[in-house]
């Protein structure tokens, strides 16, 4: 760490780790109702749990992107940060605004939260993931507006690199593209239309800039790669992202009342898609094999090289499974969707996260070249335990969509089942998804862990080629 | 047995590795795109035949021309700058002058098509038309970006000939557009 105002990354990161527990146990309980349906019923029913798990997913992986953006900003524009006052202040309001928010869908039912929270003014409530009260949103909005001022400030004023125009790009595409959770048109498909413009456009959009902006980073830090090479990777990867993803938004829009053009469009530019992730899975192997450095904070390269995987897998491959239109026909809405939604969120946003967590918090905490073998080890643990017991839930949410679109969708309308008998017959499948989430529960107490343990790498294990100063 | 002259003669990819990454990412949305335009042409071919009838064929002739010959130029000059010849600037200008017949061209046709009545929405076979002429031609103008980029650098003397790295990696992705025109044309305008 160079630069002292980069430290204020650190409460980012750790109120965005506390909210991942959150996201975690709200998930467990989703598992264990989906085939104990009355579980904990009225206290917290489906609807809000669910509401939960999302939106904490939502709320930490937009702190990690502020702790990230915080930590690496200021060291590649060499500089200080900005404001490091205003950092600390629009912490606690959105720290204070997202918790007021979680506890008022918990402890206040959904219609009276949105009365005493005068939704009447600007109705913006009652839609998936942008369920947060207009005051909340209105708050998201500002903090993001001042937390880019103080960004761009610290860029304008120092070194210009791709890593930070990359990212800058991605942070200011996130807060304007927000700005469509304003709008809430009355007619269900410009509603639909325009709400797939946060949705979709976030995270098929600008949210893999900043992806692979910090990806970049990281692996100029930890291999010593030119940073030449590396830039040219990521210009060629977010060119693919943006040609794929802007008009791939159109695999959302099947079904919802738009022309039938989308039908192709949709099809044809969300199957390009995989490509960018293809490319970010090559851009890190190939960058690790080339390295100029054995860095000692050997669990930053291992979260580095999984999220590139995983993203493929998760958002790539298991994206375009039900992409094109002839089979979402059949898959829409099915637990496909949800096998897809969780590998590609983990794979992509949670794991990039935990890479840079990975690499900054040693770095914070007085540990210049990583954490103590020990707790490297441990942190690795926690890395597989997680990633293995992700890719069994996707599975079994794989096998229970299958099962759904058998026996619920491809039959004629008189044979087949209704949406609740089919639940019964793959409930099954359910029941191992609970049971591989508990896995990955013990796997984030074992990442936590980690976190206790003393000590640090010593410098010894460090080997250096030449040329690597700005690593 | 391999001479020397041979050995010191190696291939070489014109050009950065990044950008024909690029360009073969870019061939593969034109590849599903004209793959899709097939399946689509064989299911309903009655529509693609009448919606072929509406086009301007003698535009579309005139638009390959104009690209044909302004790939030439381009060409033509990555090799006078590979020996050093800086005016070679001067071909890059008149080929962005000599595509710009393609873009007038079309902008000529989507107003008179669309003053017909025809849009995106109107059938499988205008929607294809539609987006993806459309979506070629914002490659075109893209790359006539890059000509102009291209040629202002070899103006001033960023380039002179000892690396043609930009210089080929820019003339390969205008032959590139060129490249999927020289599809697109004969698949949308005349086969259909």
């Amino acid at each position: 760490m160079r630069y002292e105002s980069q430290r204020v990354a650190m409460p980012y990161f750790i109120f965005a780790l506390i909210l991942f527990a959150g996201q975690i146990v709200f998930g467990l309980v989703l598992g264990l109702q989906y085939v104990v349906g009355d579980f904990l019923f009225p206290e917290i029913p489906f609807n809000v749990a669910r509401m939960v798990h999302t939106n904490l997913l939502i709320v930490w992986l937009l702190f990690g992107f502020m702790g990230a953006t915080y930590y690496l900003v200021p060291e590649e524009a060499q500089t200080e940060l900005y404001s490091p006052l205003l950092a600390w202040i629009l912490f606690w309001v959105f720290a204070v605004a997202g918790t007021l928010t979680i506890l008022g869908y918990l402890f206040v039912d959904y219609a009276t939260l949105a009365d005493v929270t005068m939704n009447k003014l600007l109705p913006t409530m009652g839609r998936e993931f942008l369920e947060q009260p207009t005051i909340t949103k209105i708050g998201i909005a500002i903090v993001a507006v001042g937390f880019l001022f103080n960004i761009l400030m610290t860029a304008l004023k120092g070194r210009k690199t791709v890593v930070n125009i990359v990212l800058i790009t991605g942070l200011v595409g996130l807060a304007a593209l927000w700005l469509f959770s304003f709008y809430n048109p009355s007619n269900l498909t410009l509603d639909k239309y325009f709400w797939w413009f946060v949705v979709h456009l976030w995270v098929e959009g600008v949210w893999e800039l900043i992806m692979g902006a910090i990806l970049a980073y990281v692996l100029i830090k930890i291999t010593g790669v030119d940073r030449e090479v590396i830039e040219k990777w990521l210009y060629v990867i977010i060119a693919m992202a943006l040609i794929s993803g802007i008009i791939g938004t159109g695999h959302h829009f099947f079904w919802i009342g738009p022309p039938e053009y989308w039908l192709w469009l949709g099809s044809v530019f969300s199957a390009i898609e995989p490509l960018p992730f293809f490319m970010m899975v090559l851009f890190a192997f190939n960058m690790i094999n080339r390295r100029r450095r054995n860095h000692p904070n050997k669990a930053a390269m291992l979260w580095a090289m999984g999220t590139a995987v995983m993203a493929f897998l998760g958002a790539g491959v298991w994206g375009f499974l039900h992409t094109l239109a002839p089979v979402n026909y059949y898959t829409h809405g099915s637990q496909i969707t949800a096998a897809h939604g969780h590998m590609a969120f983990y794979g992509a946003y949670v794991m990039i996260v935990l890479t840079i967590i990975s690499y900054a918090m040693p770095i914070m905490r007085g540990r210049p070249y990583g954490n103590s073998n020990t707790a490297q080890v441990l942190e690795m643990w926690g890395f597989w335990l997680m990633t293995i017991s992700m890719v069994f839930i996707t599975l079994f949410l794989t096998g229970a969509g299958i099962l759904q679109v058998w026996l619920q969708r491809i039959p004629e309308s008189g044979q087949a089942l209704s949406f609740m008998a089919t639940q019964d017959h793959i409930s099954l499948f359910y029941w191992m998804r609970f049971v591989a989430g508990c896995f990955f529960l013990s796997g984030l107490a074992v990442y936590f862990g980690s976190f206790f343990i003393k000590g640090q790498a010593s410098p010894s294990e460090e080997v250096r080629g030449p040329a690597t100063e700005d690593a | 047995m391999s001479t020397p002259s041979a050995e010191t003669k190696t291939r070489h990819l014109p050009g950065d590795i990044a950008v024909w990454m690029f360009i073969f990412a870019e061939l593969a949305v034109f590849g599903i795109l004209f793959i899709g335009f097939t399946v689509a042409r064989s299911l309903d071919p009655a529509t693609f035949h009448a919606g072929r009838e509406v086009l301007h064929p003698w535009i579309g002739l005139l638009n390959t021309a104009a690209l044909i010959t302004a790939s030439y130029l381009v060409a033509t000059a990555v090799h006078q700058l590979r020996h050093g010849q800086r005016r070679c600037h001067l071909r890059l200008w008149l080929a962005v002058a000599i595509s710009s017949i393609y873009t007038i061209g079309k902008l000529w046709e989507y107003g008179n098509l669309y003053g017909l009545g025809y849009n995106l929405g109107t059938d499988t076979f205008f929607m294809f038309y539609f987006f993806l002429t459309f979506f070629h031609f914002m490659h075109v103008v893209l790359g006539q970006i890059i000509l102009v980029v291209l040629a202002v650098k070899v103006g001033r003397g960023d380039y002179d000939g000892s690396d043609m790295n930009g210089m080929e990696s820019g003339a390969s992705y205008w032959h590139m557009v060129d490249l999927v025109w020289l599809v697109l044309f004969p698949m949308v305008y005349v086969l259909a």
